[in-house]
């Protein structure tokens, strides 16, 4: 506070003859009048520099040369056709001849970072932070960091203030005192900004002293270790995001061909039908309801998108699939055939082009955990999302009494038709069951992905890779499977490449099943045999 | 007559040698003589584009004809002969770009253009040799074989069948097209390889190069259509059909499954291959997309619709999709995925055997009502 005050008496003292002395505000706004432009650099820093919110207004206008004087030298700014007396706000009705400020290229520059200080002061915390921030890039010099030590000592949101260390420090590193810059390099070991590594390193090539030179390279080597663990972190993140997309999307054949032993090519376009019912819903919403249900369309997506793609499920198994059991190759075909067909109805009626199918507002954004790492609300909602979808079917399997039916059936069928199931009943719903996972699976892509009628055909290969990676018939294994090969694509990415890593994927699952034929969590007992 | 002799005599038929020595007089005489000899004016003549549409499917047939063999007659549904086909599309493209020389666009006497583009200065060394037509010959035999050789050898040792198989075949297809449309795999990236100017010093755009891969298509497929028929009609050809029918019992006979199936699939894979192979120069250009599963399931539905397990089936379910894909796609488009879809549902539920199952069932109803009629009489 001192400093500020003595810094203001001191620019008040240098540059005006002013009328009165009143505020320093007022006089620094009158001081920008001044005949020379060393003299209205001054004042701009002055006015900078008492950290007032009009201030900001005014260096704009300055900037555009909005910024006016009337004949009798009060500053006005002249904003669509009105004058306002810059330092009171008074509107003048006659402003009579103007006289515009003229502003040259080393004052534009003084105005930029006065603008960029007074951004340290601002309401919100966002603007503060942005701003210091922004003073990493600048030239280091006293004023700012005066103003950044004092904007300091007033801050108390946590990520303002660790913005605000970080440029302060990068000021420091170019300190005289060397207790100075090794505090600043202490400071500065910290921070995850590539600005501030190239900062070190230009320290480094620059840096006399041998104890401040071993600090740099402590600190590059902190940073480094830092950035290798936030990578991995990260890397974590996105094969679980990825994991759990692959285990949405293969949940739904876990129980069509992991259960029923159904191949059902046609499952990708389930998936494909449940996120066009999504855009579908979200139409409706937009057309038929105010906007503050928007955020609602997604939650009733999902009961539609499950009944959508049950009912086309039931009416695919009694018309096509029941006729094929037995015949697995055949029934590939034949549910290839319904994939065609699906994705052609769906192009017919939707057209071929992507539809947009918008985030609902609590799926936007994230939250960073640290610097660099940040974890988007859409794939935090997913990965909780597949795992209640697993959680609820096993659920069901286990303790619903259509669960019992479905594994009778499935065990034995001709017992469990005697016991007085109606194992055609069970089929229908099982396969249904299946379509309607894929069609909630289908809800939640359309929120990652676009929605195409080829949807479908982007996911089919790798959700049967799941399946059979983890072992048919095996939930428990669809979710390892699923995880394991979301991790295994993503580790490999940053070395391999996208397209590679997948490739070298796909191989090793080749490979894999050499090894074991019926996947990870393989089935044992009597039910394996056919 | 000696044993070989013999042996291949009877490979078809009276009836069956008669029909195959018509279709190939009509296919490999007829149609070139009507294209080239006959003015367009008159009714008779046929049309370039005819030629060329026909020597396509000629090598869908060789493609079908692959399938059957593993499919029909093994009843191992590859889902990779799309693969297979593209590997030989590759070898032969790959010869074809070499040929071009000094002439492309760079006018780089050693790289392709695409090397230039991406700014490579050597060749690769799988691109060694390709510049002779027989080593490219060699390679379209040798490099879908050998892949599946491995393929299979590791996936029929470990006892993977059915569905587990098809779908590991089109997990390798698929990685295939992945790995294809990379550009530093050095096959062109997305586009592939194209601008072909010659095959043999013989000028592709020239109708009579065309004409004589048009034919050499047809003799292609006859030869393919032979090994096929001697393949089954042999005593392995039986052992094939109780793979299909009956694998443990035939395991436990004390046959080697493995052996079989291995030699069935390398021998089909070269096929495809071959058909790839007559397929690139006649279109003029191979892609990636070539890989794409999508075009391995559409093998199937030909071969379905013609009659799985009879050769004849496969070659004529090849003409008649691909004749109603080619009408449909010019006359509604947007019908043709209903057609083709709708094929694969009836054709699996209505018609197991095929059109030839339909004809002959067909046949046998009405010979028994002509029976059924002398009786009464």
């Amino acid at each position: 506070m001192i400093r500020r005050v003595l810094l203001l008496a001191f620019l008040a003292l240098v540059c005006l003859p002013g009328p009165a002395r009143a505020e320093p505000f007022a006089d620094a706004v009158q001081a920008l009048s001044a005949k020379g432009f060393r003299e209205r650099t001054e004042a701009v820093e002055a006015l900078a520099a008492t950290g007032d919110a009009r201030a900001v207004a005014i260096l704009e206008a300055l900037s555009e040369g909005a910024l006016q004087t009337t004949a009798d030298d009060r500053v006005v700014m002249v904003r669509g056709g009105t004058a306002v007396d810059a330092a009171t706000g008074e509107v003048l009705a006659e402003p009579g001849p103007l006289n515009r400020i003229t502003v040259n290229n080393s004052l534009r520059r003084a105005i930029r970072e006065s603008l960029g200080r007074l951004g340290l002061f601002a309401a919100e915390p966002a603007r503060r932070q942005a701003a210091a921030e922004a003073l990493l890039n600048t030239q280091p010099s006293q004023e700012s960091a005066a103003m950044l030590r004092e904007a300091l000592a007033n801050e108390s949101e946590r990520r303002v203030r660790s913005a605000m260390e970080f440029s302060l420090a990068a000021m420091d590193l170019v300190a005289e005192d060397k207790t100075q810059r090794l505090e600043a390099i202490e400071v500065l070991s910290g921070s995850l900004d590539r600005r501030v590594r190239s900062m070190l390193q230009g320290r480094l090539a620059q840096e006399e002293d041998a104890e401040v030179r071993a600090a740099v390279e402590d600190a590059l080597e902190s940073i480094q270790t830092q950035v290798k663990v936030i990578n991995f972190v990260s890397n974590l993140f996105q094969g679980l995001s990825l994991g759990s997309v692959l285990l949405l999307a293969a949940i739904g054949l876990a129980v069509t061909f992991g259960v029923m032993g159904v191949i059902n090519m046609a499952h990708g376009e389930m998936i494909m039908l449940g996120a066009y019912t999504t855009f579908v819903v979200q139409e409706i919403f937009r057309a038929a309801l105010p906007t503050a249900a928007f955020d609602l369309y997604l939650v009733v997506a999902l009961p539609v998108a499950f009944a959508v793609t049950f009912l086309v499920g039931v009416g695919l198994e009694r018309g096509i699939i029941r006729f094929l059991y037995g015949r697995p190759l055949e029934t590939l075909l034949a549910t290839w055939g319904i994939s065609l067909a699906l994705q052609q109805v769906v192009r017919s009626i939707f057209g071929a082009t992507n539809k947009e199918v918008a985030n609902p507002s609590w799926m936007t954004g994230g939250v960073e955990v640290v610097g660099g790492l940040m974890l988007t609300y859409n794939r935090i909602v997913i990965v909780l999302f597949a795992l209640a979808v697993l959680a609820g079917l096993a659920a069901l399997l286990r303790w619903s009494s259509f669960g019992l039916h479905m594994r009778a059936v499935t065990q034995n069928r001709p017992m469990a038709s005697a016991m007085g199931i109606r194992t055609g009943r069970v089929d229908a719903m099982t396969f249904g069951l299946g379509s309607g996972i894929a069609g909630i699976a289908g809800v939640a892509l359309s929120q990652i992905g676009n929605v195409s009628p080829n949807l479908g055909q982007a996911y089919i290969v790798d959700s049967f890779m799941v399946v059979v990676f983890g072992g048919v018939g095996s939930l428990w294994g669809t979710l390892v499977g699923a995880m394991s090969l979301g991790m295994v694509n993503k580790f490999l990415e940053p070395y391999a490449g996208a397209m590679l890593g997948k490739i070298l994927v796909l191989v090793a699952i080749i490979l894999f099943i050499q090894k074991r034929p019926r996947g990870l969590f393989a089935l044992k007992g009597r039910s394996v045999e056919n | 007559m000696g044993p070989i002799t013999s042996r291949l005599v009877a490979l078809n038929s009276t009836q069956g040698w008669i029909a195959f020595a018509a279709f190939g007089l009509v296919m490999a005489v007829l149609v070139p003589v009507l294209n080239l000899m006959v003015p367009p004016s008159s009714a008779f003549h046929v049309p370039d584009y005819v030629v060329a549409l026909m020597g396509k499917y000629l090598c869908y047939a060789i493609l079908a004809l692959s399938l059957d063999l593993i499919w029909g007659y093994c009843g191992v549904l590859s889902l990779g002969q799309g693969a297979f086909f593209a590997l030989g599309g590759y070898a032969m493209g790959m010869y074809m770009m070499r040929s071009i020389g000094e002439r492309g666009v760079y006018g780089n006497p050693l790289l392709p253009d695409f090397m230039v583009f991406l700014n490579w200065t050597e060749l690769p060394w799988y691109w060694l040799g390709f510049d002779q037509f027989w080593f490219a010959v060699l390679m379209v035999f040798a490099v879908p074989g050998l892949l599946a050789f491995v393929f299979g050898w590791l996936a029929f040792r470990s006892r993977i069948t059915g569905v587990y198989l098809s779908i590991i075949t089109q997990a390798m297809t698929y990685a295939l097209m992945l790995a294809f449309f990379r550009n530093e795999m050095g096959f062109g990236g997305n586009n592939g390889l194209t601008d072909f100017k010659d095959i043999l010093g013989f000028e592709l755009s020239a109708r009579s190069t065309r004409v004589g891969l048009y034919v050499s298509s047809v003799i292609a497929l006859g030869l393919a259509f032979l090994l096929c028929r001697f393949i089954v009609s042999s005593k392995l050809g039986r052992v094939l059909v109780a793979v299909r029918d009956a694998e443990s019992r035939v395991r436990f006979l004390g046959y080697s499954v493995t052996n079989v199936k291995l030699f069935v699939f390398t021998v089909s894979a070269m096929l495809a291959g071959l058909a790839g192979a007559l397929y690139v120069p006649q279109v003029g250009i191979i892609n990636p997309s070539e890989f794409s599963p999508a075009q391995s399931i559409e093998v199937a539905v030909w071969v379905a619709v013609g009659g799985r397990g009879t050769l004849v089936g496969a070659i004529l379910g090849a003409f008649a999709v691909n004749g109603a894909k080619t009408w449909l796609t010019g006359v509604a488009p947007e019908v043709w995925l209903f057609f083709l879809g709708g094929l694969f549902i009836i054709v699996t539920l209505l018609l197991p055997k095929g059109l030839l199952g339909l004809y002959a069932s067909l046949r046998a109803r009405f010979a028994s009502v002509k029976a059924e009629e002398k009786r009464h009489a």
